[in-house]
């Protein structure tokens, strides 16, 4: 049996902070009226014991001041709970904006994660300290849910849809990585670690087997489902133009617009049908069922490299460590 | 010694015999131990699955269960305890029992549907014992697709009938309810003359009646997608598992004060009772009551902080659920103030209200710790929620409802319990209940997830802890099982008003006769008047 007694988790992230210090002040709340109804109520049983079964007590009428105080009082105190816990949501809910992307795919019973330089991991993670990470998620099958205790930190990862959070790892070490929704027979071991290193060694780690930058894998995978066939990337072909098309507006043949972000572009190759751009027919065949969550992932990152970031020149196709054959899953 | 004359009155109990004048029986009294007698059973079976989960949960390594089979468990723990436990326990015994009496009527409104009640918890409970035995169900009680409508192979579809025959039973209760307390109350009774036991379960009766048809649909869509396929919450399909917890929550989070509010009701009895005072701020516990079952109908988003819902989703979902904190804290602070130079007996019931008050301090408190959107990112989904809502259900509700057994033991049996023995039994529930649950609020933070069947080393020794506790509220909750049956034939006899109460449950024989009331008691005072009880007794 283990003999360690961990009464606190560890601080590891830049938002552990935030949040330990607003458990503190709810904890202080919450210790003061516990010890205030606790005190009040083992006086009064002691001091007005029943003394003799036909004591009659005086009748006591109810004070409206008194109710008023004691419904003001806990209403103010809730809403600084309310405003502070909102401005920490807040905090939790926006990555900024030089985060670092990574890919997740939950599925049961195991963690998939891809870095845009290639490195593929199952069940691990490596990431930098001092460097903010952003994840893009999404499950094969069930409702999952990343969370990384020392980050105080979740997210529900669920089929159909992406959803994100993010990090920024202040202290080096290894924690823990639960699937904190349940998902089926063996929930308990979706489990893995985050290694947060220093930059060096994470750098080491980088260069080591690398497979080539994810988008240089959804290139890789763009030719092989044959997708440029139909959009050329050099003139315009039949089907809209990838090129500069990640965070535009898109319009739409109904009248209206789309931002294309990864769900729009998600949404375009397993539901092609859905949202018809403006100006063009309703031709493109589904891929459903022929590319993974995670080969999604990469045409989208390959997608997204094909607009040129301002003022950056990195995640272009030809970026990176030097293509090779990825191992198909 | 029992008198000739004492056995040969009669009563609800010996008007009639055999099995049949039970099962057919229209008399609120009887129905309320029908249910009683299947609550109990469901109570212990439920508290079966909880040991053996304690048990698997003792060893970091899952070796005493395989995985799917404690998905089971923990499963069938938690749909046993919330639909065939919790919602019906206080309402359905206790107050079918006494909310006629106390508002000096003589039945229910509906009699028949009363009972047919009772038989649609009892075929609803079937299905669920079906489910059971034909090797289970591992889906959670939250049953959260696209897990249960696509991807578990267990029996989600009995059990879902199951839930969906019980709301009915829910349902009619409330109505019944919603209906005797407007249309029977004995002259002189008004609204807030009525005892606070009565305002809670009108107001529980109004969360029954709009709330369970929300499950009843729900569950029916999710049968729906899981035998015939339809796209309604599956995203495979076209559906939205997101919409699922919306819907299930609607009802699921209002469910909570189904359960809790008829506890609040006992406890304002009881500290009334056994301080000898009136409820200082009547009308505010009252009325907070009422506030309860509104606002609770506005907050279910609070379970969905970090399922994908938008942000601004979060933000007012998390500002809703203070405003229901708010009447929580109020009952909390008026019970605490109804003390005040009263003349307070340490009576069993009395220790099981102020256990309950105790817990249930802790338990609201810490909801005040999920509801805020910060810290709930880190606690959603882990120990520290179950920890959380144990203390507001079984820290809370159970308490209550023992305390309330307690109470009104003499009145339903006639007889009085052993006292020590009693009061033995409350100090260990208050006592094994929070060495089972408080260790959790520190393994939810340090981040252990809930449903998980095997766990890593360093969370062992709370575990532990948590565990030893669990096998100590056995023994309580054991307790009052033998000392309850012993005294039905051995216990001394009760006399109608054994703790010197004034409700009008308490102005007539114990146990009491068929039809409660000789005449209609006609109403002339406050609830909770005690110079006036004395007065009579006097005069």
């Amino acid at each position: 049996m283990g003999s360690e007694l961990p009464l606190f988790p560890v601080q590891a992230s830049s938002i552990a902070p935030m949040v330990d210090h607003l458990l503190y002040f709810l904890l202080a709340v919450s210790v003061f009226f516990t010890l205030g109804i606790f005190f009040s109520i083992f006086y009064f049983a002691i001091r007005y014991r029943r003394r003799s079964e036909s004591e009659i007590p005086p009748k006591v009428e109810g004070v409206m001041s008194l109710e008023i105080t004691w419904t003001a009082i806990p209403f103010g105190l809730t809403m600084i709970m309310f405003m502070w816990g909102a401005s920490v949501f807040f905090a939790i809910s926006r990555p900024p904006d030089d985060a670092q992307q990574i890919y997740v795919v939950g599925k049961q019973w195991m963690w998939k994660l891809q870095h845009m330089e290639g490195q593929r991991e199952i069940n691990e993670l490596h990431i930098p300290v001092g460097q903010a990470v952003k994840l893009t998620m999404t499950s094969e099958d069930v409702i999952h849910d990343f969370f990384v205790p020392a980050f105080r930190t979740k997210a529900d990862v669920l089929p159909g849809r992406y959803t994100t959070a993010w990090f920024k790892p202040t202290k080096t070490g290894k924690y823990h990585i639960f699937c904190s929704q349940y998902c089926g027979t063996k929930h308990s071991d979706m489990i893995g670690w985050v290694y947060v290193m220093a930059p060096q060694e994470y750098q080491a780690w980088l260069s080591g087997g690398t497979t080539g930058s994810l988008a240089s894998s959804g290139e890789k995978l763009f030719q092989d489902l044959a997708c440029a066939n139909c959009h050329h990337l050099k003139d315009k072909g039949r089907c809209p133009d990838l090129r500069n098309l990640f965070g535009s507006t898109v319009p739409l043949s109904d009248g209206t617009s789309v931002k294309a972000d990864e769900a729009y572009i998600r949404e375009s190759i397993l539901s092609p049908a859905a949202k018809i751009v403006a100006g063009y027919q309703p031709i493109m065949p589904t891929f459903q069922g022929l590319v993974t969550e995670e080969g999604v992932l990469q045409l989208i990152e390959y997608i997204k490299s094909l607009t040129p970031k301002p003022g950056a020149q990195t995640g272009g196709p030809g970026t990176g460590a030097p293509t090779q054959k990825i191992s198909k899953r | 010694m029992i008198t000739a004359a004492a056995q040969e009155r009669q009563t609800y109990l010996n008007e009639s015999y055999g099995l049949k004048s039970w099962l057919l029986t229209k008399d609120h009294k009887r129905i309320g131990l029908l249910y009683l007698g299947t609550i109990t059973f469901f109570f212990f079976l439920g508290g079966i699955f909880a040991t053996l989960i304690r048990l698997e949960l003792l060893t970091p390594k899952g070796d005493l269960v395989a995985p799917d089979t404690y998905n089971k468990l923990f499963t069938l723990h938690g749909v046993i305890m919330v639909f065939f436990f919790l919602i019906p326990s206080i309402p359905a015994t206790l107050g079918n029992f006494f909310l006629p009496i106390m508002i000096g009527a003589k039945d229910l409104a509906f009699p028949r549907i009363n009972l047919l009640s009772w038989y649609l918890l009892v075929i609803g409970g079937c299905f669920g014992m079906y489910a059971m035995l034909a090797g289970g169900v591992d889906t959670g009680w939250t049953f959260y697709v696209p897990y249960s409508s696509t991807y578990s192979n267990t029996y989600v579809v009995a059990t879902g009938l199951g839930i969906f025959i019980a709301g009915f039973s829910s349902i009619l209760t409330g109505l019944n309810f919603i209906v005797t307390v407007h249309r029977m109350r004995a002259p002189g009774m008004t609204w807030f003359r009525m005892p606070l036991f009565v305002w809670s379960n009108y107001a529980t009766a109004l969360i029954q009646v709009l709330g369970t048809p929300v499950i009843a649909i729900t569950l029916v869509l999710l049968i729906c997608e899981r035998s015939l396929h339809i796209g309604i919450f599956d995203p495979a399909r076209g559906g939205d598992p997101v919409l699922f917890q919306h819907l299930f929550w609607f009802y699921s989070h209002p469910a909570v004060y189904i359960m809790v509010l008829p506890g609040m009701g006992i406890i304002s009895e009881l500290v009334s009772t056994f301080s000898k005072k009136a409820v200082f701020g009547y009308k505010f516990v009252a009325f907070s009551s009422v506030a309860i079952a509104v606002l609770g109908f506005l907050v279910w988003g609070h379970h969905m902080f970090v399922s994908g819902q938008s942000v601004y989703a979060g933000l007012v979902f998390s500002f809703l659920s203070y405003f229901v904190a708010i009447p929580s804290a109020i009952k909390v602070f008026n019970w605490t103030a109804t003390l005040y130079k009263g003349s307070i007996s340490y009576a069993t019931p009395m220790l099981y209200a102020f256990g309950f008050i105790g817990l249930f301090t802790v338990g609201g408190l810490t909801g005040l710790f999920v509801a805020c959107l910060g810290i709930d990112v880190h606690v959603h989904d882990t120990y520290f929620v179950i920890a959380h809502f144990h203390y507001i259900m079984v820290g809370g509700t159970l308490m209550a409802y023992l305390g309330g057994l307690h109470y009104w033991w003499p009145k339903i049996s006639g007889r009085m319990y052993p006292e020590g023995f009693a009061k033995l039994s409350a100090l260990t529930v208050y006592l094994g209940f929070n060495l089972t649950f408080f260790p959790q609020f520190i393994l939810g933070y340090l981040g252990m997830p809930r449903r998980y069947w095997q766990y890593p080393d360093e969370f062992q020794v709370l575990h532990v802890m948590s565990t030893a506790g669990a096998s100590v509220l056995a023994v309580g909750y054991l307790m009052p099982l033998i000392y309850f049956t012993w005294s039905l034939r051995y216990g001394a006899i009760a006399g109608p008003n054994p703790w010197g109460a004034t409700g009008l449950e308490w102005q007539i024989a114990s146990p009491p006769p068929a039809h409660n009331f000789d005449e209609t008691p006609i109403v002339t005072t406050e609830a909770y008047d005690y110079a006036a009880l004395e007065a009579a007794k006097v005069g």
